[in-house]
Parts: C-alpha cells; sequence; structure tokens
C-alpha cells in the first residue's frame, strides 16, 4: 500500500489555493473554448469548489476516486497537473489521457483518479466494482464516488446502490447536487422532497450537507471514511452546491434567474474559507492575492503549455485499442491482386 | 459473478461445483441487474482484478450494453492507455428452442461492430474450455459467446493437467474438403458437419471451416480453404443484415476476388424477430435444407 498522509495535516491555506488553481483553471479553459482551442462539451466546475476540495482533503492519497463528465476539479485536486489538465482539454498527446480523451474523460492512474465518465450515472457500477476490489484484496482504502442530481434517476444508479449495500462496499456516494440536471431542474426530475432520501430505500445512512462550506465537506467525508475503515459498509452524501455557468460551454442557463445565481454567488465557496482563515488570523489579504497571483501564473504556463505540446502522433491511432498490441487492421494481404481481371478472364469492358 | 451462478450451481449448470471449490469470496451470486454487476466487473477490472461475468443469457446482456459497448471497451482508449480492461463477459448466445423473439438473440454482430472487445464462439467443449481460458489472461474485454443448444455436446478434452488454451483468432479446419468451404461457427458447425456428410454421398466434398473466434477474424485461414475450394458458402446464427458473414463475405472478395468460381453465399437467420410457433422458429433458423440448397447452388451442382 502506498503512503498515507494523515488527514488532519491537510493544511487549509493549501487547500484554499487549490480552490482558487480550479476556479482559474475553469475561468481560463471557458476563453479558451470561445478562442475555439478547446473542442467538443466542456462543462465547469465554477461554483463547486468546495466539494471535491473538501472531499479530496479528507481521505487518503490511495483512495481511489471516480466522477462523471464535470470532472476538470477531481483531476486537479487529486494532483494531476494543470499542464496535463489542459494539455488534455487541447487534445494534445501530453494530456492526463493522452488527448484521447478530452473534457469529460480525464484519467490518472498515478493519482488513483479513475475518470471522468460521460454517460450519466454508467460509472456508478464501475465505482462499486472499485469498492468490490478494495474489500476482495482485504484494502482499507475507500472509494469516492461523485455524480450529479441528474444520475440518480438512473437504473444503474439504482443496481449499484443495492450491490454496495448487499455486499457491504467500502464507498461513498457523494452527489453533487447543483439543482440542475443539464436545464431540468430537480424538482422537476426527482419524485422525493429530498435527494438522500434515494440512500434510505436500499438501507445506505445518509446526510445532507453544505457543499459550498469546504470544511463541512471536509468534516463530515472524513468522518464517514473514517467510519468505512472501520467496517466496511456503503454511505451516501447528499452535498448541495451550485455550478455559476450553465451546464456545459453553450448553455446560457437561461432556466434560472438571476438573482438565484447572485443568492449563491454571495455565499461563494472560496470567499468563505477565505473570510474563515482571514478571521482566524490564518491569512491575510496579501497572501491571499498571492496564492490567487500563483494559481492564475500556473494556468497560464498551463495555457502555453497545452498549445505548444504535440499532437498525439496518427501512426498510434492503433495503438490504443487493445492493451497488447494492435490488433492487424483490415489490410490486403501482400500478394498483389492485379485490378481488371478476374481468373483467368479478361473483363469485358462496360458499355 | 452473475445471475444464480453460485448457490443455484448456474441456470445452465455451467458453474456446478465452482461454488463449493472456490467459495463465496470467488463465486458470486448478484441481483438481477445486468447493468449493476457488468459495470462492477468493470469497475474491478480497472484496479486489476480479472473478472469473469455471466449473463444468464446474452440476450440480457442488452440490459447491460452500456456497460459492455461504452465502459468495457472504450477505457483504454479513453484513458490514453492508463486502463486495460482484463474481463471476460459469457454466457449462452443465439437462438435456442422457442424461447421467442425476446430470448433468441445472436449477438454477435452488434458487439463485432464495436471497436475493443475480442470475440469468440466455440463450438466444441474442448474449444469451450480452450477459449475460456484464454478469455480470461486476456488483458482486454473478451465476450465468450456460448450456445445452449450445444451445452450438451460431447466431445473429447484435454485432461485437466494438461494445459488447454486455444489462441483467439484461430479458426479450425473441422473437416477436410475440396469443392466448397462452409464456413461456420458456433451453433452452425454441427449443422455444417451434418450437411458435409449429406453432400459426401452426392460427391461433393466440403470443407468445413469454424471460425472460433468472430473478433479477431482469422483471414488466412478463411483464404488458404478458399484458395483450395474457390466456393464459399457461410452459415451463421445471426441475421443477415450486417452479419458476421457479410463481414467475412467482404474480406473474402476485396482480398482474393480471382479465387472465387462462384458468387459468395450466406445461410442466416431470416430478418423477422423470432417466432414463438416451432414449425415457423425452424423456417427463420439456418438448417440443414437451406445449407445444402446454397452449397449446390455454388457448386452448380
Amino acid at each position: 500500500m502506498t503512503a498515507v498522509q494523515p488527514v488532519e495535516q491537510r493544511d487549509e491555506v493549501e487547500m484554499l489555493s487549490l480552490m482558487l488553481l480550479i476556479r482559474r483553471f475553469e475561468e481560463r479553459a471557458s476563453q479558451q473554448y470561445q478562442a475555439q482551442k478547446i473542442g467538443g462539451f466542456c462543462h465547469l466546475y465554477i461554483g463547486q469548489e468546495a466539494v471535491v476540495t473538501g472531499a479530496v482533503a479528507a481521505v487518503r492519497d490511495d483512495d481511489y476516486i471516480i466522477t462523471a463528465y464535470r470532472d476538470h476539479a477531481h483531476a486537479l485536486a487529486r494532483g494531476t497537473s494543470a499542464n496535463a489538465c489542459m494539455a488534455e482539454l487541447f487534445g494534445k498527446e501530453t494530456g492526463c489521457s493522452r488527448g484521447l480523451g478530452g473534457s469529460m474523460h480525464f484519467f490518472d492512474k498515478q493519482h488513483h483518479m479513475y475518470g471522468g465518465h460521460a454517460i450519466v450515472a454508467a460509472h456508478v457500477p464501475l465505482a462499486v466494482g472499485l469498492a468490490f476490489a478494495i474489500k476482495y484484496r482485504g484494502e482499507d482504502r475507500v472509494t469516492l464516488c461523485f455524480f450529479g442530481d441528474g444520475a440518480i434517476n438512473q437504473g444503474s444508479f439504482h443496481e449499484a446502490l443495492n450491490l454496495a449495500a448487499l455486499y457491504k462496499l467500502p464507498i461513498v456516494f457523494i452527489c453533487e447536487n447543483n439543482l440542475f440536471a443539464m436545464g431540468t431542474s430537480v424538482k422537476r426530475s426527482t419524485s422525493l422532497k429530498q435527494i438522500v432520501d434515494r440512500a434510505e430505500g436500499y438501507d445506505i445512512p445518509g446526510e445532507i450537507v453544505d457543499g459550498m462550506n469546504f470544511r463541512e465537506v471536509r468534516d463530515e467525508v472524513a468522518e464517514i471514511v473514517d467510519s468505512i475503515r472501520k467496517e466496511s459498509h456503503p454511505a451516501f452524501l447528499e452535498v448541495r452546491t451550485y455550478r455559476y455557468r450553465g451546464h456545459s460551454m453553450s448553455d446560457p442557463a437561461s432556466y434560472r434567474t438571476k438573482q438565484e445565481l447572485e443568492k449563491y454567488r454571495l455565499d461563494d465557496p472560496i470567499t468563505r474559507l477565505r473570510a474563515q482563515l482571514t478571521r482566524e488570523g490564518k491569512l491575510t489579504n496579501e497572501q491571499f492575492d498571492q496564492l490567487d497571483k500563483q494559481a492564475k501564473e500556473t494556468v497560464m504556463a498551463a495555457v502555453k503549455f497545452a498549445e505548444e505540446s504535440p499532437q498525439p502522433p496518427l501512426d498510434k491511432l492503433y495503438d490504443y485499442t487493445y492493451a497488447d498490441g494492435a490488433m492487424e487492421p483490415d489490410r490486403p494481404p501482400a500478394r498483389g491482386n492485379s485490378a481488371g481481371t478476374v481468373r483467368g478472364r479478361a473483363v469485358s469492358k462496360c458499355g | 459473478m452473475g445471475e444464480e451462478v453460485a448457490e443455484y450451481q448456474g441456470a445452465y449448470k455451467v458453474s456446478q461445483g465452482l461454488l463449493e471449490r472456490f467459495g463465496p469470496r470467488r463465486v458470486i451470486d448478484t441481483p438481477i441487474s445486468e447493468n449493476g454487476f457488468a459495470g462492477l466487473g468493470v469497475g474491478a477490472a480497472m484496479v486489476g482484478l480479472r473478472p469473469i461475468i455471466e449473463f444468464m443469457t446474452f440476450s440480457f446482456s442488452l440490459v447491460a450494453f452500456d456497460q459492455v459497448v461504452n465502459n468495457a471497451p472504450n477505457m483504454y482508449t479513453m484513458s490514453g492507455g492508463q486502463f486495460n480492461i482484463p474481463i471476460t463477459f459469457r454466457g449462452p448466445n443465439g437462438p435456442a428452442h422457442q424461447l421467442g423473439a425476446t430470448h433468441s438473440h445472436a449477438t454477435e454482430n452488434f458487439y463485432a461492430s464495436v471497436p475493443g472487445p475480442k470475440i469468440c464462439a466455440p463450438a466444441t467443449p474442448r474449444d469451450a474450455k480452450g477459449l475460456l481460458k484464454t478469455a480470461v489472461r486476456d488483458n482486454n474485454p473478451v465476450l465468450v459467446l456460448e450456445a445452449e443448444l450445444l451445452y450438451s455436446s460431447k466431445g473429447m478434452v484435454e485432461p485437466p493437467d494438461e494445459e488447454l488454451l486455444i489462441p483467439l483468432g484461430k479458426a479450425e479446419v473441422k473437416r477436410e474438403g475440396s469443392d466448397v468451404s462452409i464456413i461456420c461457427y458456433s451453433q452452425t458447425v454441427p449443422l455444417a458437419l451434418k450437411v458435409a456428410a449429406q453432400l459426401e454421398e452426392e460427391d461433393i466434398s466440403a470443407e468445413i471451416l469454424d471460425l472460433r473466434s468472430i473478433k479477431p477474424l482469422d483471414e488466412n485461414s478463411i483464404f488458404n480453404s478458399v484458395r483450395k475450394t474457390h466456393r464459399v458458402v457461410i452459415v451463421e446464427q445471426d441475421h443477415p443484415f450486417c452479419g458476421v458473414g457479410a463481414e467475412v463475405c467482404y474480406r473474402i472478395q476485396k482480398n482474393i476476388f480471382d479465387e472465387l468460381d462462384a458468387p459468395i453465399l450466406r445461410v442466416s437467420q431470416e430478418d423477422v424477430p423470432m417466432p414463438y410457433n416451432e414449425r415457423l422458429e425452424h423456417a427463420v433458423l439456418p438448417n440443414a435444407d437451406k445449407l445444402l440448397a446454397a452449397v449446390k447452388k455454388v457448386c452448380y451442382a
């Protein structure tokens, strides 16, 4: 097992700077998307930073994490470099998935980040599989499975929760409830008054957490993970948060009001942690400005790195389909056929 | 892992005795949640386990289509080569007997059209053992498509202490012949052998080539047989539109067109959902009459 980093020692100022990195990364990604440097779909995490940051602050580096398509922050929080993340968005070979995955498919084996999955809730069974492997091998790791409020009405989500409860697997299901599945509000998609009640149906303990508060997320996850390490079981957290931007870059989010957005902005997770730290004398304004400057510089350097990185080579196109080498593509056999003739006969001219 | 694999000893008794031998840690009953347990297998494979997932029939794998098609084979590419998925999906595939449309799917052509999974379809006990062992050791998703109607078949298998590994992508000539190549796999192998015996009486010598693997496809064995006989009938258990035979046919004409003395014919299911009625089912399936007629047509006999 890899080295254990004691959870309590995660420095809060360090975690604040991680939240700043995520925010500045996403802002820059948005800009680069508009400049057409980034293709496909691009879903930004701005507003939700405290969720993944808080959760990651509460676990060990060798615990497994897996998420849906709004995944840039999860990779960054796990320790994937801003360079590798930005290069992935640019589709470059130096990206965290070698430019083959894109925005929705970030992977980083070294940092136990198991994706980046773009079919809603299809990764929840995978997460249960990661947890199954932990228990099968008798390890004391935990799997954190992140997903959005849109995932909870998919069949695979329900099947996965039942399996996790049935086999008593070490997994925390973390629902990042940002109130909207694309443009459909939870009220219009879900029969329950509160999402956490889904867990009760599978006899899984659940809690509601304020996802705009880093400390609350961290402490809640830490408590649950501690309990799971003592005796393997699943748990469920409904983390209430808000995304400031649309569902993806192409979504102006006209289904909600400016007032609603402003209300959440006033409760910004970065501002909140900053205020807490400042009040406690752990952070000065100058230090905060310095952290923010560093985050911006890191992201600018990542853009430069991504720009200058090479494209994935064309001649490796067949190298990433099968793990044990390329399967022979459909090619004519070495023995050439002379076109235009049939065995023993000349082809008659048409017309 | 799968439905009824442990305590019930397998819906078709394929896993009989495994629970007693390997214990509940390794032989695991699941609820009826194909998507869930197929996905669980893929996740476990991401961190290096080698799960064998049983579908009670591959008709039910359609409930897990997203896991088999989207998650298992895409992972290696999407992660830039970081996560290979060494998983085996196995179970009976193809029409059995009067099970109706929902339970009679031959799924090989669905799955073969997706890049990533390897697919084999054994026809004999020996091939079933040797291919399954190879599938489990492969570092990629492999589908082992068995056949309900072949579960009762008997045949020689090497003794258990002898390592039997049959490579994926290697066809086998099940019967030598010189006048026509009948290319088949899975349930159509015994059918082809039966028809070959009948053809013998009419002085037509049929070579029976069992593909054994659908993907990778053993082009060389196919071409070698065609170079010998110059006439081809493909008999397959799936549907005609975009069926396995269409791919085989395409590759033959593309690569060794000059070798052909007659158009290639295919015998497959008819392009209709499977009826329950026994007589109609027989009419839908590839059968001896259809195969005999096709062979005679390509032989101009």
